[in-house]
């Protein structure tokens, strides 16, 4: 019986070795869910494997946990939306440089009937301001992820302080888009999401997009290539080889061209 | 709740028509838990066996901690093993983060407890009744534990599916050391998290039903193989 059982477990390891010799460019790259639950990483990834032989890993965090695995050298690259936190980590040492390759933008989604009536505020303080005066339930992510500190400085640039969204209405979800989007949804809440996130979003119910436009909601996604310097060990030309092709004129086309239900979801805007 | 009869069909739609992202996965699933069990059972069973068949100072503490420790968090070992395996940790060096030998290291960490746990119980009721024929028969106790542990190899197919049961449903730990990356690490439980998600409810709904289906097959095959539960038999 231990014969059979040690040899059970040969047979395991071997087929788990076969299995983790992965093809020879693999690179490991942290992206923020929204970019993930938008769909846009479905389409570009073949064709990145295609064009230039790169087989691209993706760990789908926010991305808070995106810049702590870049820091610990656990990615070779990070495509994440918060240029203070990527400055700090460029700063730090941690990223070689920042390169910006897309953008799309930030909407307002709430429950269709517009309890608090942001529909037709004039600005995102005015609309932010509108639904701390209803005390209109609201789904935060509260991950420490891009979207989650965009909707912490809008707050901010509206003058309502953490104290002031008491937890009667404003929810800490703790999760990524698409685990608040679902709370939004069950609780028939007001939510700040990415307009990629929303758009591919399957559970919607009775919520609706109320709020777009403003300025301030412009959203950038970059990327930042981890330091050789600081890690050796990371694929440091893999990820340029990477970087070249997120630049150039097929991804352009690829990203601009993605659209769901006729809309585009992001914008390129590499140079 | 129309969710789960699509969620329903959605499984039955790919199971027949051979889809091989879900095979992929739950191939995968499968891999992953087995050798975490087999490993586990390796160190659990003889463990459990030792514990029960050895008087040593603090037994009751100790085997109070093993009991405690069959309740640990995956969450909780999925951070400590990522903390490990981590570049900038101990073991960073091995690259073994975001592979399916993290996953299997941090299913160790939780089902070896669970494993040993249930050994202990079975194997020290069996020392009971042995322990005057195993002692006049001057056995020593390398000796001893593998009779208890022979004899008494149905209640230890009991702990292995027990620990099996926890290992192929648990998401919490293999999220974080394996990162759920897709035709590396993806199996069962993170795919369902990630179709939930994407608000896909009806998909990920017909995964959990696979992943149950997979997990009464397991069991009903080594039930099968080990000749248990024959209509008229005890």
């Amino acid at each position: 019986m231990i014969d059979k059982l040690i040899r059970i477990i040969l047979v395991l390891v071997a087929l788990i070795m076969i299995a983790s010799i992965a093809a020879a460019d693999t690179l490991k790259m942290a992206v923020t869910t929204s970019f993930h639950n938008s769909g846009l990483s479905d389409v570009l990834l073949p064709e990145i494997a295609k064009e230039t032989g790169l087989e691209v890993q993706l760990i789908v965090v926010g991305t808070g946990q995106a810049i702590r695995l870049g820091e610990a050298g656990d990615v070779d690259a990070l495509l994440v939306h918060s240029r203070k936190a990527e400055d700090a980590f460029v700063n730090g040492g941690f990223g070689t440089h920042r390169r910006e390759i897309m953008y799309n933008d930030f909407v307002l989604v709430g429950p269709s009937d517009d309890p608090a009536g942001i529909a037709g505020a004039e600005t995102a303080t005015a609309a932010l301001t509108a639904l701390a005066g209803a005390k209109a339930p609201f789904a935060s992510r509260g991950d420490d992820s891009g979207t989650h500190k965009k909707e912490r400085a809008l707050w901010e640039a509206a003058n309502i302080s953490d104290e002031m969204r008491t937890p009667d209405w404003y929810n800490e979800a703790g999760a990524g888009m698409g685990a608040t989007l679902n709370t939004a949804a069950g609780l028939a809440a007001y939510v700040l999401t990415d307009r990629a996130s929303w758009l591919n979003f399957g559970n919607k119910q009775s919520l609706a997009l109320l709020f777009w436009g403003d300025p301030v909601l412009f959203n950038q996604y970059a990327f930042l290539p981890v330091s050789p310097t600081k890690h050796p060990h990371v694929k440091h030309d893999l990820a340029l080889k990477l970087e070249g092709w997120l630049t150039s004129p097929r991804a352009a086309e690829l990203i601009n061209g993605y659209t769901l239900n006729g809309e585009p979801l992001f914008t390129f805007n590499a140079r | 709740m129309a969710e789960i009869w699509q969620g329903i069909t959605a499984a039955f739609w790919l199971i027949v028509t051979f889809d091989a992202d879900l095979y992929e996965i739950a191939a995968r699933s499968l891999l992953v838990t087995c050798s975490a069990v087999a490993l586990a059972a390796l160190i659990g069973l003889p463990l459990g066996a030792w514990l029960a068949v050895s008087r040593y100072r603090l037994r009751r503490l100790v085997i109070a901690l093993l009991n405690a420790l069959m309740g640990l968090p995956p969450v909780v070992v999925g951070l400590v093993v990522y903390l490990l395996l981590s570049r900038s940790g101990p073991f960073g060096v091995m690259g073994l983060l975001f592979t399916p030998w993290a996953m299997i290291i941090a299913q160790v960490v939780i089902l070896t407890p669970l494993i040993a746990s249930i050994a202990h119980q079975s194997i020290r009721d069996l020392w009971a009744e042995y322990h005057d024929l195993l002692i006049s028969l001057h056995t020593t106790r390398s000796q001893r534990i593998k009779t208890l542990l022979w004899d008494s190899r149905r209640a230890l197919l009991t702990a292995a599916l027990a620990g099996f049961g926890r290992g192929i449903g648990e998401v919490g730990a293999i999220m974080i050391v394996g990162g759920n990356i897709d035709h590396v690490t993806r199996v069962m439980t993170t795919a369902i998290a990630l179709e939930t998600s994407k608000g896909d409810f009806a998909l990920a709904i017909g995964l959990g039903f696979v992943l149950i289906g997979l997990a009464v097959a397991v069991n009903l095959a080594l039930h099968m193989l080990s000749g248990t539960e024959v209509r008229d038999r005890w």
